[in-house]
């Protein structure tokens, strides 16, 4: 009989105890090549073809530190209000497994490159939570496996394992928060606000490409509860396969709900880490960590100190952008958007799509509407987010441009964007692909005109008799009949002259 | 024609670049007498014959050509120890491991001899993976001393010496982590030298323990290590811990120490290396070499160097330490030898047996040992207080160097010992790195060079010269001075007393 886990109430687990936070974010850098390598970090590719003998980790190898990877390690940092250490240094992190290709991953340990920030939040009732940053640190990434046959895909009681090394050396920043705690009812809308804005951020820095989906921004999620007037932290789960925004705020609350019920029951909770299950919405037991794993770090001897002259820091610290919240707060005013709307476009993910939308020459009125609905439609039936479409906004913004300038209507408009998104390429070879340019060649359409006058002679005559609103049925069979190219509010006034 | 054999490489060098041999005969002559000794020597582990005679033509086109030769070593045979990567050739670092691994990629070192176009004749025996001071812990069986064969060439790197001592080859490459160039040199009556950490590229060398590891020259007179260190030194920036600085001027100074004159030299003998387990017959020869260099004109005055006392205990925790993080890629998932991958073991399975059949005794005991000190809770007491000791040492040697140009000692404290003497006694094996680990704890230049032969066992006796970090240049002078004064003393160079090997297969 396999134990089914009892769920509390939501409600009732907050009423009795208070959630404590605490998340580990791991983000890939878009460096043009690895964290000590040079070969081409790039997602996805043939496997093992982005591999070279340092990070296949051959015998006599030697990394040499990515300059660019701490350029933009400092830059997250900065840009998370921490400290940046003036000296610190690479460690080793010992542990066997068949997708770190030396068994140790070069990371950081007590010296990390960045500690001591925070991050504001705002949630969606305009509250700012302040969430405290523990440290940033950089690191690689491991390779991936794939362990075929056996019950479980893990890699005890596997058929075989395949191995692929083009993400083994990836730079990694790990951003580590402190606890996050006193958030209530709120913790897991906290936890999805603070991810969402941490993207935000790091989109803006332009240090990576956070595609949750891709695992180029990847969440895990510390949970664990405290009885209301405690003060000792309740025994905490990692919860790993967190993979999107959502994802992090029902995994948050299962969690909740799931140790709310062991601890109602004088059950104890288990220290391990569980994996998300998106389709159930629950976790599963995962890694026991019965003793505390030794990892056996030590100061990496292949590699020098880092030690970032405070001048370059400060040099750095003038390339950041705006802060998340100070950006919105500028753009609601400059868009004239309401407190409502706002909402609506930091939730889509959309600020920076509909920004970059209006410097490409659309309209701050025209981009948010394309971005939060047509578009925010199509994410949805894909089951992406929205950055990831495969549509740039200067696209959008062409497409905008089209229709502003009467070549498009505006049901053309979302056909044209249907073939971009198809990957038929930019707007106007799509345009031209389809063959979808408005027919504003008005001998052409009064052609078309005349011929649906004379095949509704009853409508015809009611136009001629003044009542005006007739003329919408043979605009209907004028753009039927141009199937869908002709500009109706033309096509309507050629109606009317033709009668009157 | 067999006379080639016993040339030094300078003057091997002169006779190609002046047309006067070929690199190809100099290359046969050494493949030839690879062909009658070895059997009995056992200093090569893989020998390159196609490799060694299609670089020495290139380097006999050139000469032809009347085109400049790539280097003042241009055609010079040299015998490269199995711990540093060549391309397509087997790399074994004395392993059963890495059995029939070719590597995809070049050593620096290796891809700068072959730039200076010197001849790599093959791939030199070692202990496993370093780790040992015999050559007895060799997978592949131990390699023997040119001197006695009964005895061991010293390790880890025996069998680049004993290649030196045997005219199997006229240079060779050794790596030194806390003795392996130097101790093997005393004991087989060659010339090796460790050059300051970080001046020769580690890219390629397959790490034993990467804060102390360096690659260096190795040749039967300071004047051949002199030019192979030139080949060999330089920054890389493949090495991010090599040494973004000029190569120490260390030709320039073994020509200027060979007019024997070392007046205002200040010589320290090391007050703690000597006494109470050191071969009579070893100090004795130490003694008259320090006797020599007065007469040469150096000052000598006793240093005194308490914290070297800890050196070789805090060198057993740093060096197994990085040991046993440096082989845990050893695991059959991508490269050497695999052991039950038969379907019915997972791939954890198959890490562990092949490390069980993989590694050796050796090996296995670093391993233990250094995952041990990591471990947490021990970490301070151990890793912790080994790097601390190695903070003393460094500032026993700065002190030292406030007052004195070099350091000496014996290189060692005994002869070369009887092979299998030492095998179930580990410390006492550790001790013959007594003298030579301080240097690689520091990272600064020290070298052996041969100072005569025991009274009571006629074996070959090392002189220990140190000199600061980047003043590798000061060690060659004095060792390129007191090499004259000993030749005149003794009527020659010490290594041509080694025994005949002609025929003596065994």
């Amino acid at each position: 009989m396999t134990a089914v886990a009892e769920i509390m109430d939501y409600d009732d687990v907050v009423a009795r105890f208070d959630p404590v936070l605490g998340l580990e974010v791991h983000v890939e850098l878009h460096t043009n090549t690895k964290m000590f390598c040079s070969c081409a970090n790039v997602f996805g590719g043939e496997p093992n073809t982005n591999v070279c003998p340092t990070c296949l980790g051959l015998p006599g190898s030697l990394p040499v530190v990515n300059g660019k990877a701490i350029e933009s390690a400092i830059r997250i940092g900065l840009a998370l209000n921490c400290e940046i250490a003036e000296w610190c240094r690479f460690a080793r992190k010992n542990y066997f497994y068949p997708d770190q290709p030396k068994n140790f991953q070069t990371s950081q340990y007590d010296e990390p490159i960045a500690f001591n920030g925070y991050l504001d939040v705002t949630l969606d009732d305009g509250e700012v939570v302040r969430v405290e940053i523990e440290r940033a640190h950089m690191e690689e990434d491991t390779g991936k496996s794939l362990h075929v046959g056996g019950a479980t895909g893990r890699i005890h009681g596997a058929e075989h394992s395949l191995l692929d090394y083009n993400r083994a050396g990836v730079p990694l920043i790990e951003i580590v928060t402190k606890t996050i705690s006193g958030t209530g009812a709120r913790a897991p809308e906290v936890a999805r606000a603070y991810v969402s804005t941490l993207r935000e951020l790091l989109r803006a820095l332009d240090v990576s490409d956070v595609r949750m989906d891709q695992g180029s921004l990847r969440c895990d999620a510390n949970v664990s509860l405290m009885p209301k007037g405690a003060s000792e932290l309740g025994t905490r789960t990692e919860t790993k396969n967190v993979n999107s925004l959502r994802s992090v705020e029902r995994a948050v609350r299962f969690e909740m709900c799931r140790q709310g019920a062991v601890l109602v029951e004088g059950g104890e909770i288990v220290q391990e880490t569980r994996h998300f299950e998106e389709a159930s919405g629950t976790t599963r037991a995962g890694r026991r960590k019965e003793t505390s794993e030794d990892y056996r770090y030590f100061p990496e001897p292949d590699l020098v100190p880092v030690a970032p002259s405070r001048e370059w820091v400060e040099e750095l610290r003038g390339t950041l952008p705006e802060p998340p919240g100070e950006r919105r707060a500028r753009i609601q005013a400059e868009w004239s958007l309401t407190d409502a709307e706002m909402r609506d476009l930091v939730n889509a993910g959309a600020v920076g799509l509909v920004a970059a939308t209006v410097d490409a020459g659309a309209t701050p009125a025209e981009a948010r509407s394309w971005w939060v609905s047509y578009l925010t439609q199509q994410a949805n039936s894909r089951g992406v987010e929205l950055a990831e479409l495969p549509i740039a906004p200067a696209q959008v913004a062409r497409v905008i441009v089209l229709v502003n300038e009467g070549a498009l209507t505006n049901k053309l408009a979302r056909e044209v964007v249907n073939g971009v998104l198809a990957g038929e390429g930019e707007p106007d070879a799509v345009v031209e692909a389809r063959g979808l340019k408005v027919v504003s060649d008005d001998s052409a359409l009064e052609a078309a005109v005349d011929e649906a006058l004379a095949a509704q002679p009853d409508v015809a005559a009611k136009i001629r008799d003044g009542k005006v609103a007739a003329a919408g049925a043979i605009v209907g069979a004028v753009m039927k009949a141009t199937k869908g190219q002709a500009d109706a509010k033309r096509v309507r006034e050629l109606v009317i002259s033709r009668c009157s | 024609m067999t006379e080639l054999i016993r040339k030094t490489a300078a003057e091997l060098a002169a006779q190609i670049h002046s047309g006067e041999v070929t690199a190809v005969e100099v290359a046969q002559a050494h493949l030839d007498r690879i062909a009658e000794v070895d059997g009995a020597v056992h200093a090569f582990l893989h020998v390159d014959t196609e490799g060694a005679l299609a670089a020495a033509r290139a380097v006999d086109e050139d000469v032809a050509a009347g085109r400049p030769v790539a280097s003042p070593l241009a055609g010079v045979p040299l015998a490269l120890k199995d711990v540093l990567t060549t391309r397509g050739v087997p790399t074994t670092v004395g392993s059963r491991m890495l059995e029939g691994w070719l590597p995809p990629y070049d050593a620096t070192v290796t891809r700068r001899l072959r730039e200076a176009g010197v001849v790599i004749l093959g791939k030199t025996n070692m202990d496993e993976f370093a780790m040992g001071s015999s050559t007895e812990n060799s997978a592949y069986g131990p390699t023997r001393n040119p001197w006695d064969l009964d005895r061991v060439p010293g390790g880890s790197g025996g069998g680049s010496s004993a290649a030196l001592a045997a005219f199997e080859a006229p240079l060779a490459i050794g790596t030194d982590t806390g003795g392996s160039i130097r101790q093997p040199g005393a004991v087989t009556g060659t010339v090796g030298v460790k050059p300051t950490y970080g001046s020769v590229s580690r890219y390629g060398l397959v790490a034993f323990s990467s804060s102390l590891d360096q690659a260096g020259p190795c040749a039967r007179t300071v004047l051949d290590a002199a030019l192979l260190h030139e080949v060999i030194a330089g920054h890389d920036p493949l090495d991010s811990t090599s040494i973004d600085a000029p190569v120490p001027p260390v030709l320039a100074a073994a020509r200027e120490g060979a007019s024997g004159d070392l007046s205002g030299v200040r010589v320290g003998v090391v007050a703690q290396f000597g006494g109470e387990g050191y071969q009579p017959g070893v100090l004795r020869s130490f003694q008259n070499a320090v006797e020599q260099l007065r007469s040469l004109g150096a000052e000598v005055v006793e240093v005194s160097c308490p914290s070297f006392d800890y050196a070789l205990p805090a060198y057993y925790l740093i060096a197994p330490s990085e040991a046993s993080s440096n082989l845990a890629r050893f695991d059959a998932m991508r490269y050497g030898i695999r052991v039950g991958d038969d379907g019915t073991h997972s791939a954890e399975e198959v890490m562990s047996l092949t490390r069980e059949k993989g590694f050796g005794p050796e090996v296995k005991r670093r391993i233990m040992l250094g995952t041990y000190a990591l471990s947490s809770g021990y970490y301070d007491a151990y890793y912790g207080s080994a790097q601390k000791v190695r903070t003393l040492i460094a500032r026993d040697f700065d002190a030292a160097f406030a007052t004195v140009d070099v350091l000496i000692s014996p290189t060692t404290p005994t002869t070369a010992f009887k092979i299998g003497d030492r095998v179930g006694d580990p410390m006492a094996m550790y001790k013959a790195d007594l003298c030579t680990i301080p240097s690689n704890l520091a990272g600064n230049a020290a070298m052996s060079v041969p100072c005569g032969q025991s009274d009571e066992d006629g074996l070959p006796v090392g002189l220990q010269i140190m000199a600061p970090a980047l003043q590798d240049h000061r060690m060659y002078r004095v060792a390129a001075a007191y090499e004259v004064a000993r030749d005149a003393a003794l009527g020659g160079a010490p290594i041509l007393s080694v025994p005949e090997l002609s025929g003596a297969a065994r």
